[in-house]
């Protein structure tokens, strides 16, 4: 106990505007939060409830899924099934006893480096403040140093 | 699937990763993770000698995977993609983690960041071991293109590439092509009549067998990709039927109602309610202006119809919707002038004697209001003018940039001034930039011509009780106040973004720079290129530049249109998705989130994906309830490992 609780936090960004928003806010040396790990994928619309299930199973304490603005999609509406698929995935999520706020949608175009950086900050003390998902789900704490 | 061979390199990019991120530690980790063969550690991997260590690697350790652990793949991914290829590795086996973005100028503490590279690497590395061989696909491309906008940039880019053999649709949305510098008197510093050297190109345009002109005619859609656009191109109703009328011009003639024209002269002129903008229009058939024709306001009059000698007249005429595909587009929509009114210290719109540089252009010019007498509102010679520099450009108030053309039509303006009347000039100036070939020798003569210059920003234009105007300025050389009455001032007023670019820049998927211009790919390495592949641009929509640079710009991006032509075919990606037929149930799930139409059912019932339509988004791969779909390169397989590997802690059961 008294061990500092480290996030992990998976992000799904789309290539188009998310992914290059994250480079963005790289190359212009804005700092985000190393708990914060991306996966590119090519639109949101990819990232199925699948995808986020496995993530919470591999021990992910938050899932980020951030795509192109509605309107903006580079594959024309590949970003309303994201839309339209979230909110599902969070009712399903706290059915199985997830706050479903650990798992959060947003908008990020390739301008918005500053916006990824708030977007991920907050993100990172939204899951501090709910806790280790293993504390949430009774699960023994993990041993080791890994 | 054969034993992963997999070959790691973490690049230090001079000390932009290895400062943040001790690069050995993340390669030590590598070195533990399955099927990792080998993990070095390079300066430069995309240099020479790294892709080389790469390649060595895969030919003497037989590597069937390799792992780029650098900047983003969005820099560098086809660089290393092309160096495996070359020596016989199918470029899909090469996946990269980016840990200089993502990790060494994005964390403040080095163990953080390094622990983050390391799941980075993890997690590519896991992936890696899934991933398969994909041969990329080629397709034909329609050999037509689109240039937006008739200007002269328009015009030349038309030229160019129908002159190259390709046909070309050229839509302009005035009656006729021409666009600003048909407006134009003279060009500096030649002093060549405007209209009589693009005359003759418009002719060349208007007749060329390659070139469908489409005037009085907005783009409405644009959808696909390079090489296979779907355009959707909306043909005003000129209410003149263009196959009939033979331009004898008797309906203007005839026409009773006179209309300001804004447009052709600026607002100093008038025109008929049918119309062609100017008498050497191309094409040269009228349009009715519907918002101001009796016949379509009152529902009487209908003189031009019956003079009209062929029955051209058509007052039902629709606007047509044109479907068109093309190979490429050029955007050549040029500029709009910024309205002085916006700064009130220039009393713009107050006196009818304060012209914008363009409305001079309409006073000066023989086919202008006045015949070509320069001349004030009261019909009077103007005894003294003042010309005003830098009007909203170089102005933190207005438009910060400098807009290029300015000083040298100001500089022509004074010369024709001092031409045509006897009237003394003041020219008002921040800096003379006189920066083009000729262009300084022109300065030099217009000096010569008796011109008076005071150096500095013309600050306010005031109004006198009689009408005459007064300008103030403070004269740097002097370094004293300076205050001129005049007959007559000309406002070169800055060059903007035409005020509908926010909408084209949404159509074709392109950026805009700050200052509201369309973005091209690179400032200077690709300037006539946008972000998206198949996209050109030419002449002002990119930002500020005069006939001649506009005229090359026009040329580079009709080249490009050209080389993208001449190669016949374009590389398709092959990330496309993959139904696999014995897990699907045919719910036709995917076909309904499909944004291309690009999967259809079979005769068996099971969704089947055409590839040539597909985008690889992936939507469906995430619809598919039995996920029978994959998008290849981002199967399912592929991303929960890497998921695993970024967190690498698998509890309960798989």
């Amino acid at each position: 106990m008294g061990e500092p609780f480290e996030p992990r936090i998976v992000a799904f960004l789309c290539n188009w505007c998310s992914y290059t928003g994250a480079d963005n806010a790289g190359i212009a040396r804005m700092k985000s939060p190393p708990e914060v790990l991306p996966i590119r994928v090519m639109c949101s619309g990819r990232v199925s409830p699948e995808m986020i299930l496995r993530c919470f199973r591999a021990g992910a304490d938050g899932v980020l899924v951030l795509g192109c603005h509605i309107g903006d999609c580079h594959y024309i509406s590949g970003n309303h099934r994201t839309a339209k698929r979230i909110p599902l995935v969070q009712r399903l999520l706290s059915y199985v006893g997830i706050n479903p706020e650990r798992l959060r949608l947003d908008w990020v175009s390739s301008a918005e480096a500053p916006k990824f950086v708030q977007i991920t900050n907050e993100f990172v003390q939204t899951i501090r403040s709910l806790g280790p998902i293993r504390q949430e789900l009774g699960l023994p704490r993990m041993g080791g140093g890994r | 699937m054969e034993e992963p061979r997999i070959g790691v390199y973490v690049c230090e990019c001079g000390i932009n990763i290895s400062a943040m991120v001790d690069v050995q530690a993340v390669a030590e980790l590598a070195r533990r993770l399955p099927g990792v063969v080998v993990a070095r550690v390079y300066k430069y991997m995309c240099a020479k000698p790294g892709q080389q260590m790469i390649q060595e690697d895969i030919r003497t350790l037989g590597l069937n995977r390799v792992v780029v652990a650098s900047c983003s793949p969005r820099m560098h991914e086809p660089t290393f993609q092309q160096a495996v290829a070359e020596v016989g590795l199918n470029p899909y086996y090469l996946q990269m983690a980016n840990i200089r973005e993502h990790a060494s100028w994005s964390t403040e503490d080095r163990q953080r960041a390094t622990a983050k590279a390391g799941r980075l690497v993890r997690g590519a590395v896991f992936r890696a071991a899934y991933q398969a061989p994909l041969e990329p696909r080629r397709a034909p491309i329609t050999k037509t293109a689109l240039v937006v906008g008739g200007g002269v940039a328009g015009i030349q880019a038309a030229l160019s590439i129908a002159e190259a053999g390709y046909p070309v649709y050229l839509v302009e949305r005035e009656p006729s092509i021409g666009g600003r510098m048909a407006q134009l008197d003279k060009t500096f510093p030649t002093l060549d009549c405007s209209l009589c050297i693009l005359g003759p190109k418009m002719v060349d345009a208007g007749r060329h067998p390659k070139i469908r002109l489409l005037t009085y005619s907005e783009l409405e859609e644009v959808s696909g990709c390079v090489g296979n656009f779907r355009v959707r191109v909306r043909k005003r109703a000129r209410s003149v039927d263009e196959q009939k009328c033979n331009g004898c011009g008797l309906c203007q003639e005839k026409c009773p109602t006179k209309v300001l024209d804004t447009a052709y002269e600026a607002g100093l002129g008038q025109r008929k309610a049918i119309y062609r903008p100017f008498a050497q229009a191309i094409p040269n058939i009228p349009v009715i202006d519907r918002q101001h024709c009796q016949f379509f306001t009152k529902g009487r009059c209908r003189v031009c119809e019956k003079v009209c000698p062929t029955g051209a007249i058509d007052f039902a005429q629709q606007d047509q919707i044109l479907e068109l595909e093309v190979g490429a587009i050029v955007i050549a929509t040029g500029y709009a002038l910024w309205d002085p009114a916006g700064l009130a210290q220039y009393s713009y719109g107050l006196s009818p004697n304060i012209l914008t540089g363009l409305q001079f252009e309409r006073l000066v010019s023989a086919s202008g209001p006045t015949g070509g007498q320069i001349l004030t509102f009261e019909g009077r010679p103007p005894e003294r003018i003042a010309i005003l520099h830098c009007v909203g450009s170089r102005d933190v108030n207005a438009k910060p940039y400098c807009s290029r053309i300015c000083c040298m039509y100001a500089l022509k303006h004074a010369h024709q001034v001092r031409e045509k009347t006897g009237a003394q000039v003041y020219q008002f100036y921040m800096d003379m930039r006189a920066f083009g070939k000729g262009y300084e020798e022109f300065y030099q003569r217009v000096q010569e011509e008796g011109v008076v210059f005071v150096r500095g920003r013309g600050a306010e234009v005031d109004v006198l009780p009689d009408g005459k105007l007064r300008v103030r300025a403070e004269d740097a050389n002097l370094g004293r106040l300076v205050c001129v009455d005049v007959d007559m001032v000309i406002l070169a007023s800055a060059m903007e973004p035409q005020p509908d670019t926010d909408r084209l820049a949404a159509l074709c998927r392109i950026g805009r720079s700050p200052d509201g211009w369309l973005a091209e790919a690179h400032p200077k390495l690709r300037p006539s290129e946008t972000a998206t592949a198949g996209i050109f641009l030419a002449g002002c929509c990119q930002g500020p530049r005069d006939i001649p640079d506009t005229v090359s710009h026009a040329d580079a991006a009709a080249m490009h249109v050209v080389r993208l032509f001449n190669q016949g075919e374009i590389t398709i990606s092959p990330t496309v998705a993959q139904v696999q037929v014995e897990k699907c149930v045919g719910c036709g799930e995917c076909i309904l989130v499909c944004a291309y139409s690009a999967i259809q059912r079979n005769q068996h019932g099971k969704a089947e994906v055409n590839p040539a339509l597909c985008q690889g988004c992936g939507t469906c791969a995430a619809a598919c309830p039995s996920q029978a779909i994959q998008s290849l390169h981002f199967t399912d397989q592929q991303l929960v490992a890497q998921i695993d590997g970024l967190l690498e802690e698998v509890f309960g059961t798989l």
